[in-house]
This record gives structure tokens, C-alpha cells and sequence, in this order.
């Protein structure tokens, strides 16, 4: 505790200051509330919530990214909405919307710059991850001055940034090392309708799911100069294709040794790639579309979410094995999972439940459920210091 | 017309799906995603028949699924319906 009588006498006056809790944010973060849109700010140490920061307009698509001292939360709305959030005033530093209809962002290898990609009107938004202010705009121009939506951006390292143009079947990098003046690198016609991407986590690598193609597009980032590949061309050529009734997200890259675990695309199975020689390894058998493949931490498990209607259903691979261990029903809707920064617990969201369950990844047992209103992304501080998040 | 209506429980869930499952590509207040937007005014000059077979039968070429297997066809009117009379 700290001592008052250390402080001079003045400071005796400010006792909100004096009483007020120190604490860190590494084991903190945010769900994400469809309905009413709000966020919550969460514990991971204590399992609980901590308070609630309302009215951030539609947050049917959100996602986070956090400042790299951790106190501060931004949030991406569906309605273009850009919100900075202090995790330890428990309030919004600043909100601005900036663009018609949003997807998602990302902060830059410095903390310094914030990157939103847009739908309406389609391109990136380079802005000041202190002030918000607007440094640079990115039109993602294509063919007769059409613009495209923008999908799956990430930060890289280097002060750069890569998205995918999902109406183009584009893939660009841009380099803010001037973040007025940014240098784009555009690779053309690397797949029809990339609908999302995710960079490895070192970095090396970023691959893009492609709706309407065959197989992933694969841009080697040390090796630009070699294009973009296409790795597993004829992977589901003869099968026929499922209905996705929700489309798949690409982040949670899951690395074991040498694998890699995606979401297949209008087929109910994960794919497991080795790295490296882009070979298909094994297609694992799931219970529908999934949605988020995420490894545990330490890539022992790797855990699936699904699209409806199979979506109160979530399942366990694990890695050893290479197939399902486990079957678990949080809830209706599940839209999201998060793992505790080292993994021995993980947080679901169960939408139309209206709560978050916490279960012991080593057990499997339910540790906790927290109410919260049509919840969807749940995000934790620990993703500040990750690259591609 | 009204006659084919859902019971007011399964308008319930019909709505939820509208909101949550159609949302998650057409915006929670429907102006548009990775799909177009679902306001009266974009739906107002497009003739139902084609209204109810892209939303039973999907669209190919696109990432519109068959609601099909979900929705009757009844169901599918109302909703149309809906969707029309909603307050832009």
C-alpha cells in the first residue's frame, strides 16, 4: 500500500489518486458486446470483469489491437468507427469515425501508427495511434478507378503493413517508414476474392484465403521479389462445395513444429500444412465450417470454432495426434475464443447464451461464466507485443 | 398474407438470425460488408421472386449461401417484408 504521509501535503487533497488501486495491464482485456455495442474490460488473473465502456455504434464486426504499453485498447467498428480506450481509466480517450463501413486494423512494429482497413470506401487509413490524427490515406484502386474492399491487414515487420484487396484478387505491402508518404508495392492477381490473411508469427510469411479460387495465396516477406505463390492448387478440386454461412477468419496462425492449422473454405475440415514445402500434411474431419483455428500458446492444441448452424459446438485437436480429442458445447453461437497470454485457460464467447465461459485447457472444465450482452471478440493485452495480430 | 405469418416466437428467432447471422456479412444494421447492404431503399426496386430465390437458393458466384435448409419459403417472405417496411 502506499503510504500517504511519504507524499507532500498537497497531494493529501487529490486522495482519489492516493486510494486508487496500482496495477498493471499485462493481464487484462477487452470483450467485445454486439448489443447494446460495448466493450468489457476483463481480468485473466481473477476471472473477472472489471467495467463496462459504452455506446461505440455498430459493432457487428469489431476487432482490437492494443497500444504497446498495454494501457490502451483500439477498437475497429463495422461503421468505421475508431475508438482509443484507457484500460486503467476504464474510459475512451478519443473515438472518430473514419470510413462508411469497416473491417478491421492493425498497429505498427514501432506502436506509433494505426492502420484501419475499409470496405466503404474501400482502402487503409494510416493514423496516430496517440492523437487519431489521419497521416496518410490508401485508396485501394483497382482496374477503371474502382475501389476495393480491404481485407485481412497485418502489421510486418520493418514499419510495414499488408492487406489483401478482396474485389482486385490484390495483395500490397505499404511501407510507412514516412508515414505521410507511404510506398506501396502492389503483387496483382494473386487469387480471386481474397477474403482474409494472416502473417506468421515471425513474420516471415503472409497467406491469404482465397473465396473463390483454389488453395491460399503465399507472399514470402523475405523474398518479395519472388511474388505470390499459390500453395495447395488442388486442394478440394473434386469435392463439391459447402455452403458458408459465415466466413472463416485466418488470424490465429497455428504453428506446432512445423505445421500449420487453417480453416478449409467450403469443406468441414482443418487443413494441416507443413511449412516450408507447402505440401497438404492431413485434412482433419470437423463438425462444420469453421470459423477460428487457434493453437494453444505452446501448440499442443489447437481449438476450433464453427459458422451456423453449427456453431453452439466447439473442438480440441490435438497436435500429437493430429485429430479431434474434444467436444464442447459453451453455448449458442459461439463467436470467438481467446487463450490467457501462456495458455492454461481460454475464453469463449457464447452469443445468444450472453456469456463468456473460461475453461481449463488442461481439463477441460469450466472454471467460470461471466454475463455479458451478445458477446463476439474477446481480446487480450497480451497481443500487443504480437506481430500480425 | 397474414395468415402465412410465423408464430411471434419464430419471428423471434427469424429476427435474431436477420440481425446476427445475416449481420455477420450485411452489417448488424444491415448497410452492407463483405455483402451489399439489405436497406428498404436497396431492396425497394428488386422484384421479390428474386429477392426470395437469392435468399433460398443463394447466389452463385458470390458468398451468398442457400438459406434453404433454414428458412421456408413463407419465412423467407416475411422477412423480405420486413426488411421493406423498416424505417431508414
Amino acid at each position: 500500500m502506499i503510504k500517504p504521509l511519504l507524499y507532500p501535503l498537497f497531494l493529501l487533497s487529490f486522495s482519489h489518486l492516493i486510494h486508487a488501486e496500482l496495477r498493471g495491464t499485462g493481464d487484462l482485456g477487452v470483450v467485445i458486446e454486439r448489443e447494446p455495442a460495448a466493450i468489457q474490460i476483463i481480468n485473466t488473473t481473477h476471472n473477472t470483469a472489471l467495467s463496462r465502456v459504452t455506446d461505440l455504434g455498430d459493432l457487428s464486426h469489431a476487432s482490437v489491437v492494443f497500444s504497446r504499453d498495454a494501457r490502451y485498447a483500439y477498437i475497429f467498428g463495422r461503421d468505421g468507427g475508431l475508438t482509443k480506450i484507457d484500460l486503467l481509466q476504464e474510459k475512451i480517450t478519443k473515438r472518430i469515425i473514419q470510413a462508411g463501413n469497416s473491417i478491421g486494423g492493425a498497429i505498427s512494429q514501432d506502436g506509433k501508427l494505426i492502420a484501419v482497413s475499409n470496405y466503404t470506401p474501400g482502402g487503409v487509413k494510416i493514423f496516430s495511434a496517440e492523437t487519431l490524427q489521419l497521416l496518410a490515406d490508401i485508396p485501394a484502386l483497382y482496374g477503371d478507378n474502382q475501389l476495393s474492399k480491404v481485407v485481412g491487414l497485418v502489421d510486418a515487420p520493418e514499419q510495414k503493413f499488408i492487406f489483401s484487396l478482396f474485389d482486385a484478387g490484390e495483395i500490397w505491402i505499404a511501407d510507412l517508414n514516412e508515414p505521410s508518404t507511404p510506398k506501396i508495392q502492389k503483387f496483382k492477381n494473386v487469387g480471386k476474392q481474397p477474403y482474409d490473411a494472416l502473417l506468421s508469427p515471425d513474420g516471415r510469411y503472409y497467406i491469404a484465403g482465397l473465396f473463390a479460387d483454389q488453395g491460399l495465396a503465399l507472399l514470402d516477406l523475405w523474398f518479395p521479389e519472388q511474388g505470390v505463390k499459390r500453395i495447395l492448387p488442388d486442394y478440394g478440386k473434386q469435392d463439391e462445395k459447402l455452403p458458408v454461412y459465415k466466413m472463416p477468419h485466418l488470424e490465429g496462425w497455428a504453428v506446432a513444429g512445423n505445421l500449420m492449422f487453417i480453416p478449409a473454405i467450403g469443406q468441414h475440415e482443418v487443413l494441416v500444412i507443413k511449412q516450408s514445402t507447402w505440401q497438404l500434411v492431413k485434412r482433419i474431419p470437423v463438425i462444420g465450417q469453421p470459423v477460428f483455428v487457434m493453437a494453444r500458446p505452446d501448440g499442443r492444441q489447437v481449438w476450433v470454432n464453427y459458422a451456423f448452424p453449427n456453431n453452439a459446438t466447439v473442438q480440441v485437436i490435438d497436435v500429437k495426434k493430429l485429430s479431434l480429442v474434444k467436444s464442447l458445447t459453451p453455448g449458442k453461437a459461439v463467436l470467438h475464443m481467446e487463450f490467457t497470454p501462456r495458455g492454461e485457460n481460454i475464453w469463449v464467447s457464447a452469443r445468444d447464451d450472453n456469456r463468456v465461459i473460461i475453461y481449463d485447457t488442461s481439463n477441460f472444465k469450466e472454471l467460470m461464466r461471466l454475463p455479458a450482452n451478445k458477446p463476439s471478440g474477446i481480446f487480450f493485452s497480451s497481443r500487443a507485443h504480437k506481430m500480425g495480430l | 398474407m397474414r395468415a402465412s405469418e410465423p408464430s411471434l416466437e419464430r419471428q423471434e428467432v427469424l429476427k435474431n438470425m436477420l440481425k446476427h447471422d445475416c449481420g455477420s456479412c450485411h452489417g448488424l444494421t444491415l448497410q452492407g460488408g463483405l455483402g451489399p447492404p439489405l436497406l428498404a431503399q436497396d431492396l425497394a426496386n428488386k422484384p421479390d421472386d428474386y429477392l426470395i430465390d437469392t435468399i433460398q437458393n443463394g447466389r452463385k458466384g458470390t458468398a451468398m449461401p442457400p438459406w434453404k435448409p433454414f428458412i421456408s419459403t413463407a419465412e423467407t417472405r416475411w422477412l423480405i417484408q420486413t426488411l421493406l417496411k423498416r424505417a431508414p
